[in-house]
């Protein structure tokens, strides 16, 4: 039974037919109907979603992985739609089916009669509000265009803090004998302290972490730990006095993220984004499956008039709402929202797993219609999850919805965009208009004058935006280079334009490195060397077929191979300027001829002075490089299996002896195949490990 | 159009050739009058007045642009001396927002032109291509408020920008081959994927724009 959910989740994803129909989060309810189905059958009483369980533990790594890898630049840009979405629409979604289910009770007979206006009201706001998980699940999976992504994903977030005040406004307002005008707009301020609260909430926490990580640079193995911990405080502190969680969790998140990342070593880095995958991950499978159990577990009292109604009303107030929203909203948006984006937007607008805890909190004494809300709520969630989730895909090829497009970052790109920037704030301020790009320019260089000098250690703290996100790419791309191991399908677009192609003047040797610091300078060596250094230890081990074989032959063989490989990695590091590839051996690459030449004998002095570099091409690491860049995990290709592979009989490869420091986590075991890599979430390189001793061979000479 | 008393009609002609109303047309006079000192032409010193514009790091090419004849729908080249109240209006024209009427057409002039303009910007000796040493210029324009940074890191961030631009306008390159400089059209490749028409805007007054055409 614990098993049974991953299982199918991997069985899932290698069918790939079943995929391409049903979206991850359907198949995940039925396992969960089936799983409680199996356990009622057997007698046994089948746990439902306790909603402390789900508020404390399963959705803030989902919030907080959707928080820190906010997109910024285009949530800003479209902030106020976001937001008038979230509370405007909420508050309509919420009045609007309340209402109408109220008259419904009204009208629908002895049964419902006296359900009175106040329940209908709590229960239109327990089920208007979009949620998150439900949209990361679907959305994800559709890869729609970055404006409607944001719009609905934004919108989501944000609505909880509507959908809190409401819920608790309407809870207590239910225990009052009478509701006066007072309590109204007391209820109404209180959306802004719960909003706004939760934001501060959530700086002060991320201000707090981002300060934590400046010092952090001698314990680097705890950092991810600061980022988790801050954030939970914030969620746990935000939702202790009854503030917005959620919101609190993504101010955090997106407060923290610049410093954090300025201040933290790489393998921090890779750690954190694997960690909030993975838990987010684990935690959205959970929701689900218990959502299937919930729902043949609970008690359910089905009301046909109301349940149809509620379904009804609900769709008719997102497709209303979302219409005379869109048509306020673009009296002043510069890009339009199209009718087939308003159509996304409304088709987008899932209910889920918060809709059906908030209603499992009610209390029987003030609500004793709760079993039949229940029901309505979890009919809604299986038609928007199920009927929605599963249409929206073949709907968004059918309209030709603008699907997302994988820009690859570039230099080029950086730079026009700030070089943009500037224009557009200077054209402001010629202007004399303060527009957006007049006070995103004022905050920037305040960041710059105060805050970045606290929160960022060292020299960082001064690095323009440009240099890092140079910096940044040099990286991922010295990564990518070794990693792929020159053969094998690198993914930047590597041409043969090389420096003179532009410079004629400059002479190959006369490269101008940019003056990097020497702490990153020297962890791109690092990388590189022990990367190189990294050889699959192989001891043959006895077998009669490489005993008879010329062994001179066949280390000939691999020799020029092994040159062959080593010139096109030549060729590519030439475009690369600030790996030095000398034609003179530096130490770091002497170093990694001797280190990892497993024959036994000296390269000839005329051999070009290649450096032999000795990079297993089909190396269990996975083939697809870390993107730091993107946010989501991409899916690998397998390399194909080297011919060297083949030739060899058995191979014992010599697991490397851990240390302190490494994550032998990592490290795959034997017995490895290429088409083992075929992994949907790759994992990271293991890191550098420490050197085995200068200038010794693995394999003594002679043997 | 809407408003009661007669538009005159010199406003009315530059309403229609740039695509400003005319609330937008008078609001920009009133600045233009402001940054002028009520005199009717604009030198590049009026421009020293503006105190934000000091913490930007490319106003040179900023202002160098409004001067710009190229710009200015002229046919000679070069630099102006000074800029009247109608060439002041035709540079801010680059900066409207697009509208939702256009059709396909109208959208690539428009998008054409605002490429233009920043084409005119990177490229300061207007003969037609961005060479290295003036996207140098650029990196090191943006770079500039940084007093502590050294030349190398500008330079080499625009070598590799250079480098990657040639390798998508061009793509493969033998040893032999020079990359001469950016042509405009290289720019436009360079550009595709980015909506300049949704970006490249200034929002000047919360009106609708009258349909205008060319």
């Amino acid at each position: 039974v614990h098993a049974s959910p991953w299982l199918a989740a991997a069985c899932f994803h290698v069918i790939p037919s079943v995929s391409s129909i049903v979206p991850e989060s359907c198949l995940l309810i039925v396992v969960g109907l089936l799983v409680g189905g199996l356990i009622k059958g057997v007698g046994e009483k089948p746990p439902i979603l306790k909603s402390d369980i789900f508020f404390l533990f399963l959705l803030p790594p989902i919030i907080l992985d959707a928080g820190y890898f906010l997109p910024l630049r285009p949530f800003t840009e479209n902030l106020g739609t976001i937001l008038i979405f979230a509370v405007v629409g909420t508050l309509w979604n919420a009045f609007f089916l309340g209402g109408l289910m109220y008259a419904v009770c009204q009208l629908g007979g002895p049964g419902l009669n006296h359900i009175g206006l106040l329940a209908n009201l709590l229960f239109g706001s327990i089920i208007s509000a979009v949620d998150p998980v439900a949209v990361l699940a679907v959305f994800e999976e559709i890869h729609i265009n970055e404006l409607l992504h944001i719009l609905v994903f934004g919108e989501s977030l944000l609505n909880d803090a509507v959908t809190v005040v409401l819920y608790h406004l309407f809870e207590e307002f239910a225990s009052f004998e009478q509701v006066t005008i007072l309590d109204i707009i007391l209820g109404f301020l209180s959306f802004f302290v719960v909003s706004l609260g939760g934001v501060l909430v959530g700086v002060i926490y991320g201000v707090i972490a981002a300060f934590t990580s400046r010092f952090t640079s001698h314990i680097r193995v705890i950092e991810p730990l600061f980022v988790f911990l801050y954030s939970y405080m914030a969620y746990l502190s935000a939702e202790l006095f009854h503030l917005s969680g959620i919101m609190a969790l993504i101010a955090a998140g997106v407060v923290m993220r610049p410093y954090v990342e300025a201040n933290i070593s790489h393998k921090s880095h890779t750690t954190i984004k694997y960690f909030l995958k993975m838990w987010s991950s684990v935690s959205e499978t959970l929701i689900f499956i218990f959502l299937g159990v919930s729902t043949v577990a609970g008690h359910h009292y089905w009301n046909w008039t109301f349940v149809i109604s509620t379904l009804f009303f609900c769709l008719i107030a997102r497709v209303l709402g979302v219409l005379v929203l869109t048509w306020f909203i673009n009296k002043f948006r510069i890009v339009k929202l199209t009718p087939k984006d308003q159509f996304i937007i409304a088709y987008g607008g899932l209910r889920g797993a918060i809709a059906f805890s908030l209603g499992y909190l009610l209390d029987y004494k003030h609500f004793g219609m709760r079993d039949m809300f229940l029901t309505a709520i979890i009919t809604v969630i299986f038609f928007t999850v199920f009927v929605q989730g599963m249409t929206i895909r073949p709907l968004v090829d059918l309209l030709a919805v603008k699907k997302k497009q994988e820009t690859k970052r570039s230099i080029n790109e950086e730079i026009h965009t700030q070089f943009l920037d500037h224009l557009l704030t200077g054209i402001e301020d010629i202007c004399g208009h303060y527009g957006h790009h007049h006070w995103k320019d004022k905050l920037n260089r305040f960041n710059k004058k105060y805050v970045k000098k606290c929160l960022i250690a060292g020299e960082r703290s001064k690095e323009p935006q440009l240099i890092a996100f140079y910096h940044k790419m040099e990286m991922k791309q010295a990564i990518e280079l070794v990693e792929s191991g020159g053969i094998g399908k690198i993914p930047s677009a590597v041409s043969t334009v090389s420096i003179q192609n532009i410079n004629p003047q400059t002479l190959p040797l006369e490269r101008v490195l940019p003056a990097l610091s020497k702490d990153k300078e020297e962890e791109i060596r690092k990388i590189l060397r022990t990367n190189l250094q990294k050889t699959r230890q192989r001891l043959r081990s006895y077998n009669r077929h490489t005993l008879v074989a010329d062994p001179y032959e066949e280390a000939w063989n691999q020799m020029l191979l092994r040159r062959q490989k080593a010139r096109q990695l030549e060729q590519k590091m030439n475009n690369y300027l600030t790996v030095p590839a000398h034609k003179v051996d530096s130490p770091t690459m002497s170093r990694a001829r001797i280190g990892s030449d497993p024959l036994a004998y000296e390269p000839k002095e005329d051999s070009e002075n290649l450096p032999i570099i000795t990079i297993d091409p089909a190396s269990p690491q996975s083939p697809e490089s870390v993107d730091l860049m993107s946010e989501e995990p991409k899916g690998c290709s397998g390399l194909p299996p080297s011919p060297e592979e083949d030739e060899e009989g058995l191979v014992m490869r010599v697991k490397e002896p851990s240390s302190p420091g490494t994550d032998d986590v990592f490290t795959p075991g034997n017995g490895d195949s290429p088409s083992n890599q075929r992994m949907l979430r790759c994992l990271s390189d293991p890191g550098p490990r420490p050197e085995p001793e200068e200038g010794e061979p693995f394999i003594p000479k002679g043997q | 159009m809407g408003s009661a008393h007669s538009v005159p009609a010199e406003m009315r002609e530059l309403a229609d050739r740039t695509g400003f109303t005319s609330e937008q047309i008078e609001h920009l006079h009133r600045r233009f009058k402001q940054l002028s000192q009520d005199q009717l032409t604009i030198r590049k010193e009026n421009f020293d007045s503006i105190p934000d514009l000091e913490f930007n790091p490319i106003r040179g090419k900023i202002v160098h642009a409004f001067f710009d004849k190229r710009n200015l729908r002229q046919e000679s080249d070069g630099l102006a001396e000074e800029i009247n109240f109608e060439d002041f209006l035709t540079i801010m024209s680059y900066f409207r927002p697009i509208e939702m009427n256009m059709d396909e057409e109208q959208l690539d002039r428009f998008r054409k032109e605002k490429l233009k303009f920043l084409f005119h910007m990177y490229d300061s000796d207007h003969d037609g291509k961005i060479t290295l040493q003036e996207y140098r210029n650029v990196v090191e324009e943006l770079l500039s408020g940084n007093p502590h940074l050294e030349k190398e890191s500008a330079r080499s961030i625009a070598d590799g920008a250079m480098m990657e631009a040639a390798s998508i306008c061009v793509g493969q390159m033998g040893p032999d081959q020079v990359y001469e400089g950016i042509t405009f059209e290289d720019f436009l490749k360079m550009w595709q994927g980015i909506d300049i028409e949704t970006k490249m805007h200034v929002r000047f007054l919360n009106v609708d724009t009258i349909a205008h055409c060319y």
